[in-house]
């Protein structure tokens, strides 16, 4: 043995060596190796510190239960947080750093956290920061108890996601899930079998075995090739089960490039699986629990299975002088197995008395002195173990002074007893209860049709285990209408009765020992101690404690510590395990890169913008484009070195001198056709629509059913029971969806059909004095003449022999229309409207410049002027309700008391009589003799612009009874700021609409 | 991820689809005839059950059609889908 490699054995390949650094410093190991077993290999026992204390932690197990080992691996963009050792397969070149060492392991600047207070108690930063608020002391505090840093620089790899459906999704790659998988495959079923580990066995890697005559090695190589070669059969190792949800939902993650060393990586990094099972088998196995006695957590005190795989998966020691404290017949085997190895035993301390015992014949007790009756109660060593203490404890587990040993040592290996792999299945509403005889929680029944098999269902014998998991293949095979032949269960050697004594906690009150630094959770640094101040401040439930003492709540989500800390809860609660009861387990099994979740929705993909039909033609005219719910729309077209509020002004201008055009393809079209069409709009708008003649067009509100204003836009009737319903932008969507709504479930005796056809025709608003010149420039069959076609009406026809509809509307104050031809035919009309156009100095112009226009004009935007508590009321639609007898969407929620009130808010318009600028959009109108807050707020500035036809600042607002306050001089409140206007109407330019019908 | 059998198409999962609450609430009217207390009982009352839940689901991303379900709330079981204007169907819960 050089240094802690064994001389042979493993599945390393000796032949491949990999360099790799730790904390700065070169190390090297084979390949086939995980950075922990790497580290072990090279006699490095100090391999982080913990949370709160800072003190030395070495590794604890070999797996995804790993609480210690926690690294940050690779640099700069590639680094990633918080990754267990234990997980991480080594790749020459790889970089590793402990994550809460400052400055190093060795010298680390925080341990004096374990020097400073006796203590911290449970819940001490909650208690002893609150003032003034704990957000003030929570940097510097996580910075102290942190763990890995996040990268500074956007992800550089790439992540995919796949959706498949199955018969058959078994979830572990060990003995009992590779026959379920085996047995449902050979039905012809579809299924997919998943393993974390890159190697398939699971158990049998670390304990082989004779199986049908053969070595276990070869019988897994025998049915991995079989599965593979099933065709309905899917295989994926390197790939984990972080999440079982509703409905046979389950959540993988297959880790396809993170083995390999970075600069040899192409193509998908990970990729996220949710596959759709129709059963699921979960084959999760065990894990070992540690024991909770004085300074169990020193580099060096490790699981039992733990150091059983590291010997034997990878040819690694665990130490040199190896302690085995157990309750269980596993210590023995795992003390016997290592010596087998080259490893030298010190001594077993075994909880039971021997006569409690069923330790077989092969388990020879005189080769190393075996303690019954006894167990560890404290240790020493500060990097490492050097000796550890036992004492005899009674039939209630305390232990007994007088009667005890000093042994030196640099390892003990614990075997606690198994905890099942119960994740999952928890996730999956599946029930657990606790089991006297297996002392631990096994999984019982479920709503879903998940299944546990092996060793996950507490049950270790691994005969039984292959003879149930053959029989849950077939029969999930078979409940999904696959006929299945009978199967040949391989016969396995060796017999596994065994007992197991409940030790959940040394008791060394009899000897002086102190629980404080008996460790329950040792990512989150939890002791005996905090369990049981956790319970006297009347924490009672298994929820709370968790919560408050952070028990289970690390990146291990309690793996090694959950059993052991309701045990704790047992002995001062005094209710059987069974009644505490365990927490509820939730996704992911265990952390999941954000990037495979977010798979290729990243930078422009996370939320893709909707383009506008001409979206080449308004780059070529300078546009400059911003997100308009959802639509990447222009803000404004900016011209040689003017600034874009310079331009937005320019543009507001051109448009009441000449003419401008504006891509309004967004706005929303909705055709509503049938006998009961007109019926049906009347149901939805505040207004009369059933009165509407073919070629009209008409404004319209509507409301949700709770009377708040929703939406406006212009219906237009194209002809008898047939009307194009125009929506605001954002709202096309929705409210087709609404429509459907309406239709389907409450008026189902209306005979209407809807459709959206929104992205169907592209619009070009032409809008300006000169607009109908401009159009009269191309070939059109309708008739534009201001006698025939008027303003607030419609046409169909053709322009350029391409259908187009022509609405005569405004949202400027200009003559307008609003021509609608096919999609397909947007880009290249706008290019005929600049070319004609340029005759007429036409003006491209963007929404902003819209947006003055229409204040100027006191148009309301619905969404700016209106809010949730607006009604059409409110919006001067008093009139319009009035005459209309008939219900529509929310007529009875305005009736309300609070929608008739007189003193509701009213839109109007306000005059800025103190200075030059515009008012801030927010800014509040206080009660008359008041020039500063605390006051009532009146209402507030809900559009506010510089009009540049006008020549003065100008804003619309809702306002208390503001209609009848025209002329009233009003204190604002503006940011800090106290200033003057006056109410005045809405639509401070053209108030009569003459530019409307010209 | 709930997977729901849209009546018209199959078996979906829930993103393609669009909850709308619990169904069956009947629109009182007409206006001038209901009580406030009726119409706040309309809008806003609504049952929270522990166990078998009536409600109407929309296949947005599918066929476009409302269909009613009726969804066990504890075990997110769906035992029925029906048509929008088909009665709650009569269903015997599991005991639990
Ligand atoms: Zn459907």
């Amino acid at each position: 043995m050089s240094g802690y490699r064994l001389d042979k054995g493993g599945y390393i390949d000796r032949n491949t060596p990999l360099t790799f650094s730790f904390e700065g410093k070169q190390y090297s190991g084979f390949d086939g190796d995980t950075l922990a077993s790497a580290l072990i290999a090279n006699g490095v026992s100090v391999i982080g510190r913990s949370f709160k204390y800072h003190r030395p932690r070495g590794i604890l197990g070999a797996g995804l239960d790993e609480p210690n080992a926690i690294m940050q691996i690779e640099s700069g963009p590639h680094t990633i947080p918080n990754l267990k050792a234990t997980g991480i397969e080594l790749y020459d070149g790889l970089q590793a750093n402990p994550v809460n060492a400052w400055p190093s392991l060795a010298f680390d600047a925080l341990s004096i956290n374990s020097l400073l207070s006796r203590f911290i108690p449970a819940a001490f930063y909650y208690k002893t920061f609150m003032w003034p608020h704990w957000h003030v002391f929570e940097p510097t505090i996580r910075k102290a108890a942190g763990l890995g840093v996040s990268p500074n620089f956007p992800d550089p790899d790439r992540y995919e996601k796949r959706f498949v459906h199955c018969d058959v999704l078994v979830i572990g790659g060990g003995p009992a899930g590779l026959l379920a998988a085996q047995a449902a495959s050979r039905s012809g079923a579809r299924v997919i079998i998943v393993e974390y580990d890159p190697e398939w066995g699971g158990s049998l890697l670390n304990d082989p075995k004779e199986m049908d005559g053969t070595t276990s090695d070869t019988w897994i190589q025998k049915i991995v090739d079989e599965l593979q070669e099933a065709p309905q059969t899917t295989v994926l190792n390197r790939t984990m089960a972080f999440g079982v949800y509703d409905h046979g939902l389950i959540g993988l993650v297959e880790r396809v490039t993170d083995h390999l060393p970075v600069s040899s990586r192409s193509g998908v990094r990970q990729r996220i699986w949710k596959v759709r099972a129709a059963h699921t088998i979960i084959a999760s196995g065990a894990m070992e629990r540690p024991f909770v006695f004085p300074n169990n957590d020193r580099p060096g005190i490790m699981l039992a299975s733990a150091g059983e795989t590291y010997a034997r998966r990878y040819a690694a020691a665990p130490g040199k002088r190896v302690v085995v404290v157990t309750n269980n017949d596993y210590g023995h085997y795992c003390a016997q197995s290592l010596q087998k190895m080259g490893v030298e035993i010190v001594a077993i301390a075994d909880a039971r008395l021997q006569k409690n015992t069923l330790l077989p014949g092969q388990i020879d007790l005189n080769n190393y002195p075996v303690f019954f009756g006894m167990t560890v109660t404290d240790t020493s060593g500060r990097h490492r173990v050097r000796s550890a203490q036992l004492h005899a404890i009674d039939d209630s587990g305390k232990a007994i002074s007088g009667r005890s040993h000093n042994i030196d040592c640099d390892t003990i290996l614990m075997s606690g007893g198994w905890s099942p792999v119960v994740h999952l299945f928890s996730q999956a509403g599946g029930k657990l209860v606790f089991d006297a005889k297996a002392q631990a929680f096994i999984p019982t029944s479920c709503e879903q049709n998940i299944v546990c098999v092996g060793a996950a269902t507490g049950e270790y014998s691994l005969a039984k285990n292959l003879i149930d998991a053959a029989k849950a293949g077939s029969n999930a095979a078979s409940k999904s209408g696959f006929k299945c032949g009978s199967m040949a269960v391989p016969s396995v050697e060796g017999s596994e009765a065994s007992t197991v004594r409940a030790m959940w906690q040394v008791d060394v009150s009899a000897i002086g020992g102190s629980e404080q630094k008996a460790w329950v959770d040792f990512q989150n640094d939890v002791t005996a101690s905090d369990v049981k101040l956790a319970i006297r401040e009347n924490f009672q439930s298994v929820e709370h404690v968790k919560r408050y003492t952070t028990l289970g709540m690390a990146s291990d989500q309690g793996k090694t510590s959950n059993v052991n800390g309701i045990g704790v809860m047992e002995s001062v609660l005094k209710k059987p395990m069974a009644q505490v009861g365990t927490t509820k387990f939730r996704p992911p099994y265990d952390p999941t890169t954000i990037g495979a979740f977010a798979g290729r929705r990243v930078g422009e993909n996370f939320a893709p913008l909707r383009a506008l039909a001409a979206e080449q033609g308004h780059k070529e005219a300078g546009a400059k484009f911003d997100d308009y719910g959802g639509w990447k729309r222009p803000v404004c077209y900016l011209q040689g070195a003017e600034t874009e509020a310079e331009a937005v002004q320019r543009e507001a201008k051109a448009i009441r001198h000449g003419v401008g055009i504006f891509e309004a393809s967004p706005l929303g079209k909705i055709e509503v056709f049938g006998p009961d069409a007109a019926k049906f709009l009347n149901r939805m708008y505040v207004n009369i629509m059933s009165t509407l003649k073919a070629g009209q067009c008409r404004y319209g509100i509507m409301l949700d059913e709770n009377g708040v204003v929703f939406d406006d836009g212009v219906l237009g009737c194209l002809k008898e029971n047939h009307f194009l319903v125009g929506t605001t932008s954002g709202k096309a969507a929705a409210i087709a969806e609404q429509f459907e709504e309406w239709l389907q479930c409450e008026w189902t005796d209306l005979d209407v059909v809807t459709d959206n056809v929104t992205s169907a025709w592209s619009i070009i608003n032409v809008n300006g004095p000169n607009a109908r010149d401009l159009l009269q420039k191309f070939d059109c069959t309708v008739d534009l003449s201001p006698d025939v076609f008027k303003h607030m009406q419609m046409r169909e026809g053709r322009l350029a022999g391409v259908s187009c509809r022509i609405q005569r509307v405004s949202f400027s104050g200009e003559l307008s229309y609003e021509v609608a031809i096919p999609w397909a035919y947007g880009a290249s009309f706008w290019q005929a409207l600049i070319s004609e156009g340029a005759a007429f100095g036409v003006c491209p112009f963007g929404i902003e410049a819209l947006m003055i226009l229409r204040i100027e004009k006191g148009y309301l935007h619905v969404g700016s002027d209106t809010d949730g508590m607006t009604v059409p009321q409110d919006i001067g639609f008093g009139r319009i309700l009035a005459k209309k007898k008939s219900d529509f969407v929310g007529r009875r929620s305005i009736m309300r008391p609070d929608a008739v009130r007189k003193n509701r808010r009213q839109f109007i318009g306000l005059e800025n009589i103190s200075d030059e600028s515009p008012f801030r959009v927010g800014a509040h109108i206080l009660p008359p003799g008041k020039v500063a807050p605390p006051a009532h707020t009146q209402g507030w500035v809900t559009s506010s612009v510089y009009s540049p036809n006008t020549g003065k600042p100008i804003a619309l607002a809702l306002v208390e009874r503001g209609t009848e306050r025209y002329g009233e001089e009003v204190q604002i409140w503006d940011l800090g700021e106290s200033r003057r206007a006056k109410i005045v109407r809405p639509g401070v330019f053209d108030p009569e609409g003459r530019r409307l019908h010209v | 991820m709930l997977q729901i059998n849209c009546p018209y198409c199959g078996p979906r999962s829930e993103v393609e689809f669009r909850c709308g609450g619990e169904s069956h609430i009947k629109r009182p009217g007409p206006p001038e005839d209901v009580s406030d207390a009726e119409w706040s009982e309309y809008l806003f009352f609504r049952k929270n059950p522990k166990g078998i839940h009536f409600e109407r689901w929309l296949h947005r991303f599918g066929c476009g059609r409302w269909f009613n379900i009726a969804r066990d709330t504890v075990s997110h079981e769906v035992l029925h889908e029906y048509a929008i204007d088909m009665p709650a169907p009569t269903i015997i819960e599991k005991t639990k």
